[in-house]
């Protein structure tokens, strides 16, 4: 059981919440307080857009214990709009198949349950393809 | 006794500000549920075919989705939001708020009432009277209803055609900054077992043809009905009208007894092509309504739950509809995404396989 941790990262998870450097301007995702790119600190906190594409992805058969439940699932490297590279998994691919380059956007869904069907379901940030307007 | 049919409006005009719904990739048709139970008999089914919520989907992902998609048309600081609720019978916890997750995840926390609401397809729209009453009152500027559910019917049994995933959510605020003006609501109740799933069950009982006439019939036309009679309204006073709509017959044949015409009520009625979505049925047929209609346009929806009550609305679409309609995907979007599934796939995305 992990609950402190997971409820230490809710907001990041729930709808990737980053920071924004007030002296450089680099959006940073996952949050670190420090800018990556110019080293000040950086705790102004900014909320994503949830539009990227795919930069590489890979395909899970065996699934790593508590993920058994959804494999065989993609996962892939997210270039976001705004610039970090996220890790997460591609969901409602349907007939889709995953390509780099593909236009993304995220959603939250449940990632698994913490423990068995006792434990705490655990939320955080996905991605599919970019619905369309019919 | 006497009988108070008042209809219920707040002290200061409210409507809603912002509309959004969601439903998920995956169809079952029905004829897939006739081949596995009955044989491959295919006549007189409920519905097409029903929406099947993913393997990582729940009411609280879908609420969110709803949610967000309700926000990107109202276009308001979430923080401003004092009153997360959200109707549903699967909440995917059976103690722990699914409206706490969801507040959490659109930056409406900590200062918010937030609670989900049970009852049964009426959940959704009880939250929206009691929304009209928050704010209504005064004590909120703005509250976010929703309705949602991930429906299970028994394998095998007439549910299982319909039971779908889907719903909306609404952002109800002053009228003054409505795409739509929530005019008044009226709920007919009464303690009536229709339907039900008692505690640790996993498929709801219900009472087969005693669904119908003393359930649904009886109450959602003596909401509508009282609803018509105490506005002074009638049919043709509305350009559209939405029922409950646990599969394609029942809203039609309530939408003729009211006096209403197919072409009113064929916006909402979505049952055939994506089920009965439970706490979600009326009020996703709302948002597809919504993405249709004109300002000035009247809409009366009437919803039912069963065990069993109805909410009415006499509801008057404004012009600032036209400015925030395209501001997030449309109902018809959802239903135009779709990936067809077999009875097997639903068996597993459904978690009927037992695994231990």
């Amino acid at each position: 059981m992990e609950i402190p941790r997971h409820w230490r990262l809710r907001q990041q998870r729930y709808g990737l919440i980053g920071e924004l450097c007030p002296h450089c301007d680099t959006k940073i995702f996952p949050p670190r307080d420090i800018c990556p790119a110019c080293g000040h600190e950086a705790k102004t906190s900014f909320a994503f857009s949830g539009r990227g594409e795919v930069f590489s992805f890979t395909t899970i058969y065996e699934a790593p214990t508590g993920f058994e439940e959804t494999a065989p699932y993609t996962v892939a490297l997210v270039k976001l709009e705004e610039g970090p590279m996220v890790t997460a998994q591609l969901t409602d691919l349907g007939d889709d198949k995953p390509e780099i380059g593909m236009p993304v956007e995220m959603i939250t869904r449940r990632l698994h349950s913490d423990g068995d069907e006792r434990g705490m379901l655990i939320y955080g940030y996905k991605f599919r393809p970019s619905m369309k307007a019919v | 006794m006497t009988e108070n049919k008042a209809l219920l409006k707040p002290s200061r005009p409210v409507g809603i500000i912002g509309y959004g719904a969601y439903v998920p990739r995956y169809r079952l048709p029905a004829n897939e549920v006739a081949r596995i139970w009955v044989g491959g008999r295919v006549s007189g089914l409920p519905i097409k075919e029903k929406a099947v919520p993913g393997l990582d989907e729940d009411v609280v992902t879908m609420s969110l989705e709803a949610v967000r998609n309700a926000l990107k048309r109202a276009r308001i600081d979430p923080a401003e939001i004092r009153a997360v609720w959200i109707g549903s019978e699967s909440h995917p916890y059976a103690v722990k708020p699914t409206s706490t997750i969801v507040a959490e995840a659109i930056g409406a926390t900590p200062h918010i009432q937030a609670a989900d609401m049970e009852f049964a397809c009426k959940a959704g729209t009880e939250a929206m009277v009691m929304a009209m009453g928050l704010v209504g009152s005064g004590m909120a500027r703005y509250a976010v209803a929703a309705g949602l559910d991930t429906a299970q019917g028994k394998p095998g049994d007439a549910l299982e055609y319909t039971a779908a995933a889907g719903g909306a959510a609404f952002v109800i605020g002053p009228a003054e900054e409505s795409l739509a003006t929530l005019n008044a609501a009226y709920s007919y109740v009464t303690d009536t077992p229709d339907f039900w799933r008692r505690e640790y069950q996993h498929y709801p009982e219900h009472g087969n043809r005693f669904t119908g006439e003393p359930a649904y019939f009886k109450h959602s036309t003596a909401a509508g009905k009282i609803m018509l009679e105490e506005l002074g309204t009638k049919p043709s006073d509305y350009t559209w009208a939405i029922f409950h709509q646990p599969n394609a017959k029942f809203p039609q044949r309530v939408a003729s007894l009211l006096g209403f015409t197919p072409e009113q009520i064929k916006p909402g009625l979505l049952s055939p092509v994506i089920g009965n979505t439970y706490a979600g049925a009326a009020i996703i047929g709302l948002t597809a309504t919504l993405d249709v209609a004109k300002p000035g346009d009247r809409i009366l929806m009437v919803s039912f739950g069963s065990g069993a009550g109805s909410d009415a609305f006499d509801i008057t679409v404004t012009d600032k509809l036209l400015e925030r309609r395209d501001k997030a995907l449309k109902t018809q979007d959802y239903i135009a995404r779709r990936t067809e599934i077999d009875y097997a796939m639903y068996a597993r995305m459904r978690g009927k396989i037992a695994m231990k």
